[in-house]
């Protein structure tokens, strides 16, 4: 289970890095995204993982650790309200500014004058 | 347990909520309400800041559940030190934005006490987890507060912020999750006790997420490599915006200060002196960079801007050469920079004001409304950023020189005299654009705002007053420098009860 986990957390970290990489609000988003995702399954993991166990102490001879698991609720609710206001906060940039690039500006555009 | 320690937390979070219900047409009643709320944040940052002064370190466990189980604040001379200064700072800029600012967007006042929240927070926790949590707050609040105003400069700024604080935030929780992984524990104190006795493998873990953790406080500290967003968000900010902010590079640098000396601390054995000598280098490269960049900028808000990034490395100086006499100049001169650039920030925004469309750009326009008061507050301002004498740059730099020993004494004086020179020519060529050569007529749309002037005033004034009693101040971050450097008696307090 380690392995695959691990193999888990690679790939969306993997997908996540060359997403964040595109110079383009909305790939950056999900980007981000996949990158916090990664994340949070590391946080979780790194309570060891365990199947089928309780986490609460003193209920039975062997628990899951609770912490990562609060840990990792928390960092998903400001995950996900962060990655509201990013989304929010690119549409209004490509509103205003008239493009989708996170520089504000095209490059090739530059160019004409 | 005295429960004063919760209250910087605590209270600008209430005064937040209960803001963001007032609506923005009653302006007079979210005026009071903040501005009460910043003098009381004041009153309270004193008292803890002369319990703090009785020695000792204060112990807040959340819900009376002890450390390493619970959550605890913390509360030492440092962190009393930087509640005290954020807490002056956010009066004076609080009465600035009150003057008109605050209504240039929504919801200014309530957005501005949770960053209060979040800043008070982080320099409180004694968790790393909390810290996260701090940090992520104070972010928010900073997202919005930056694009306050809006405008197709601030979106553009904000995208960078937002983008690279979340990635930031992401490691952070890497770094983080790799701690708890390791040690089983989140306590900063609980963690130095860990990494003391740490062997083999359990210690190159550790330094990893040591490593990681310093790369995420490096982006908010704003140290070379990580620094791209910085001139570009500052200058674009709302006056009053860019001076709170003076005080966000500090919690990074915070931060670090924690890392280094508790931590990763001096008696933690294999891993002492963590990462000290790559700080040194990097805070040189930042101070050189960072007065170039001033030299080079076309505006008096992205100089100032790049002023921060000098602050930056000298502070940065300080804290890796890590000795005690090196942290006492860096709290002095900590609070100098915080101060003095959040001043000249809100002065740049009084003399953009009276310069019709040109606003910061640093050419020829035309004359002042008011030259002889900006013009006298400049002159105050930039002879203290500068380092020169009599003011508390001075006091600040000459501390940090003498502090230097060894081979990094040679480095350290030429690189900060040279910052300090580049500096100097930067602003005194800023002020003979601003204040000598004008051409044409007053523009007819100039204001000036007396309310507003005494907010610079008091803040840029503030390079004064830090002479003047630059005895007792100085005494107090030495003796704040001594006890952070035996944090013996910050684990005691911690799991001695």
């Amino acid at each position: 289970m380690e392995l695959w986990i691990a193999c888990a957390i690679g790939g969306l970290v993997f997908c996540g890095v060359y997403l964040i990489l595109r110079a383009r609000t909305f790939p950056v988003a999900l980007g981000l995204t996949l990158l916090s995702y990664a994340i949070n399954i590391f946080l979780f993991s790194m309570g060891r993982l365990k199947t089928g166990q309780p986490a609460v102490i003193g209920t039975s001879a062997s628990y899951t650790d609770p912490v990562p698991q609060a840990l990792v609720l928390t960092a998903i609710v400001i995950g996900f309200a962060m990655t509201a206001f990013l989304l929010i906060l690119s549409l209004r940039a490509y509103v205003i500014l008239g493009t989708d690039h996170v520089d504000g500006s095209e490059k090739n555009k530059q160019e004409a004058p | 347990m005295s429960h004063l320690i919760v209250v910087p937390f605590i209270l600008p979070l209430l005064i937040g909520a209960l803001l963001s219900w007032v609506k923005d047409e009653h302006i007079s009643l979210q005026r009071n309400i903040s501005l009460a709320a910043s003098l009381a944040l004041l009153v309270v940052a004193l008292l803890l800041l002369s319990m703090a002064e009785q020695g000792g370190v204060q112990v807040y466990s959340m819900g009376n559940w002890h450390a390493p189980f619970g959550i605890v604040l913390v509360l030492d001379r440092l962190s009393a030190l930087l509640l005290a200064t954020t807490a002056m700072l956010a009066l004076w800029v609080n009465f600035y934005a009150v003057a008109g600012d605050d209504q240039r967007g929504r919801n200014f006042h309530a957005l501005f006490q949770f960053q209060l929240a979040g800043i008070n927070g982080a320099f409180l926790t004694g968790d790393l987890f909390n810290l996260f949590v701090c940090f992520e707050i104070l972010l928010i609040a900073s997202y919005t507060l930056l694009l306050h105003g809006l405008g197709a400069e601030r979106l553009r700024s904000a995208v960078h912020y937002v983008i690279l604080n979340l990635v930031g935030s992401s490691l952070f929780l890497l770094g983080a999750g790799l701690f708890y992984g390791v040690a089983g524990t989140l306590n900063m104190a609980d963690l130095a006790r860990f990494v003391a006795q740490a062997q083999g493998d359990e210690q190159y873990l550790l330094q990893a997420a040591g490593w990681v953790l310093l790369l995420v406080f490096g982006l908010k500290a704003a140290f070379l490599p990580l620094h791209f967003w910085l001139p570009r968000a500052y200058a674009s900010a709302t006056a009053p915006v860019a001076a709170l902010f003076a005080i966000m590079t500090k919690v990074g640098l915070y931060a670090i200060l924690r890392m280094t000396t508790l931590v990763f601390g001096g008696q933690t054995g294999a891993a002492a002196g963590f990462g000290l000598d790559v700080l040194f280098v990097i805070a040189l490269l930042t101070m050189m960079l960072g007065a170039i960049g001033a030299f080079a900028a076309g505006t008096l808000h992205s100089m100032l801007a790049y002023l921060v990034l000098v602050s930056v490395g000298t502070l940065l100086a300080g804290i890796s050469m890590g000795s005690e006499a090196a942290l006492t100049a860096s709290l002095y001169y900590l609070l100098h920079s915080t101060w003095g650039i959040a001043g000249l920030f809100l002065l740049a925004d009084l003399i953009a004001k009276q310069r019709g469309k040109l606003k910061g750009i640093l050419r020829t326009g035309a004359p002042l409304l008011t030259p002889a008061r900006l013009g006298a507050l400049f002159f105050v301002g930039a002879v203290a950023t500068a380092g020169l004498p009599p003011f508390s740059g001075f006091v600040g730099k000459l501390s940090l020189l003498q502090a230097a020993q060894g081979i990094q004494q040679g480095f350290l004086w030429v690189t900060v005299l040279l910052a300090s020179l580049v500096v100097l020519l930067a602003l005194s060529r800023a002020g003979s654009v601003l204040f000598w050569q004008h051409t044409g007529a007053i523009d007819e749309h100039a204001r000036f705002s007396t309310p507003a002037f005494v907010s610079a005033v008091a803040l840029i004034g503030s390079g004064v007053l830090l002479v003047i009693f630059a005895e007792p101040v100085l005494a107090f971050c030495q003796a704040s420098a001594q006890q952070l450097l035996q944090p013996e008696l910050y684990l005691q307090q911690l799991t001695g009860e």
